[in-house]
């Protein structure tokens, strides 16, 4: 039964690919559509990624237990001496001593 | 394709692959769990490759709605990749129709990160380390999905094993990667309280939307710094 494809499912899954690619270009296709970028588009674009990926993280931080929030503040300061491979694993004991001090 | 780049997009790309690869198995666990037929959950992470759009439309999936409002959340989920193809642009002329249609289909919010950081450190983003970068993050995500899908039960709760704080770590770090950037911190305060805000008000996944345009917004207002000439050098390179 696993190996079968539903059709129904099928076009939602490539509607839904269509639609991804659509907004993976389309930021590309609109900005080289304009001959000049005012100054202040430019600031906002320069702006995107501190903008955006911040709002990946800021709720996590806000909405993980105490035992997250430990971790991604050890995780910061960890990430000013050690690249991303020490910090991931840093953070990551971090979070698992918590768990495992506090049963969590 | 220049090998040396190749390889160190490969390289650069390790550390998402390892973050990424529970998720995808996450994601092939929960389709499966839900419903979905493992040739499914891989045809989804194969065509969308996007973790959080997928793990929303199997949610959908699960709760009959409309097939509209699921391509409509997915897109919805996925809309800061416009931001992102358009804030990239300036790194990837160079590349020919085809190359850029392979690029923007593999445009992740890691790969956005490290292309925006290598094209100003003036190294210049070349076709092959792009593909190595993104190759590295998206063939292993098709082998994670099939995992978790046959494998799913042996995963369990992600909080057991500590996989849960991996991605928003990685996400900081590739934050504090633009800390020299102008007005760095103010727009990350607005954003990070913006987004905060949103996710408690109006909801997920709106919050994105809507903490990256107030960033945004505030960058736009700030004064700039003569920063316009740093994005025309970009151009020669």
């Amino acid at each position: 039964m696993d190996s079968f494809l539903h059709t129904d499912m099928v076009l939602i899954i490539l509607a839904g690919a269509v639609a991804t690619f659509l907004t993976r270009i389309g930021g590309y296709v609109l900005i080289t559509q304009m001959k000049t970028i005012p100054p202040r588009l430019e600031a906002a674009l320069n702006a995107v990624p501190a903008a955006v990926l911040t709002t990946l993280v800021a709720p996590s931080f806000f909405t993980g237990g105490p035992d997250v929030q430990v971790a991604m503040a050890v995780a910061l300061i960890a990430s000013l001496r050690f690249s991303v491979l020490p910090m991931l694993a840093i953070g990551w004991c971090a979070v698992m001593l918590m768990r495992y001090a506090f049963g969590g | 394709m220049n090998r040396s780049d190749f390889i160190e997009g490969i390289r650069g790309g390790t550390p998402v692959c390892i973050s990424a690869a529970p998720f995808g198995a996450l994601f092939g666990a929960v389709a499966v769990a839900n419903g979905q037929t493992i040739s499914e959950a891989a045809l989804m992470s194969m065509t969308i490759f996007a973790g959080a759009s997928q793990l929303v439309g199997i949610e959908l999936f699960g709760h009959n709605v409309q097939p509209w409002i699921i391509v409509l959340s997915i897109f919805a989920v996925n809309f800061r990749h416009i931001l992102y193809s358009a804030a990239i642009a300036p790194h990837l002329h160079h590349f020919s129709i085809l190359q850029k249609c392979m690029a923007f289909f593999l445009l992740t919010d890691p790969q956005f990160a490290e292309s925006v950081r290598r094209g100003e450190k003036g190294k210049g983003v070349s076709f092959a380390w792009y593909m190595g970068f993104g190759l590295v993050i998206y063939l292993p995500w098709q082998v994670m999905t099939v995992l978790g899908g046959i494998f799913g039960r042996l995963i369990g709760d992600p909080k057991v094993i500590g996989i849960d704080v991996l991605l928003p770590i990685y996400f900081m770090a590739l934050v504090l990667g633009f800390r020299s950037r102008p007005n760095f911190l103010p727009v990350v305060a607005v954003s990070g309280a913006a987004s905060v805000i949103a996710y408690h008000t109006v909801g997920s996944p709106w919050h994105v939307s809507i903490g990256a345009v107030a960033g945004m917004l505030l960058a736009a207002i700030l004064p700039t710094k003569g920063e316009p000439k740093h994005r025309n050098a970009q151009q020669g390179v």
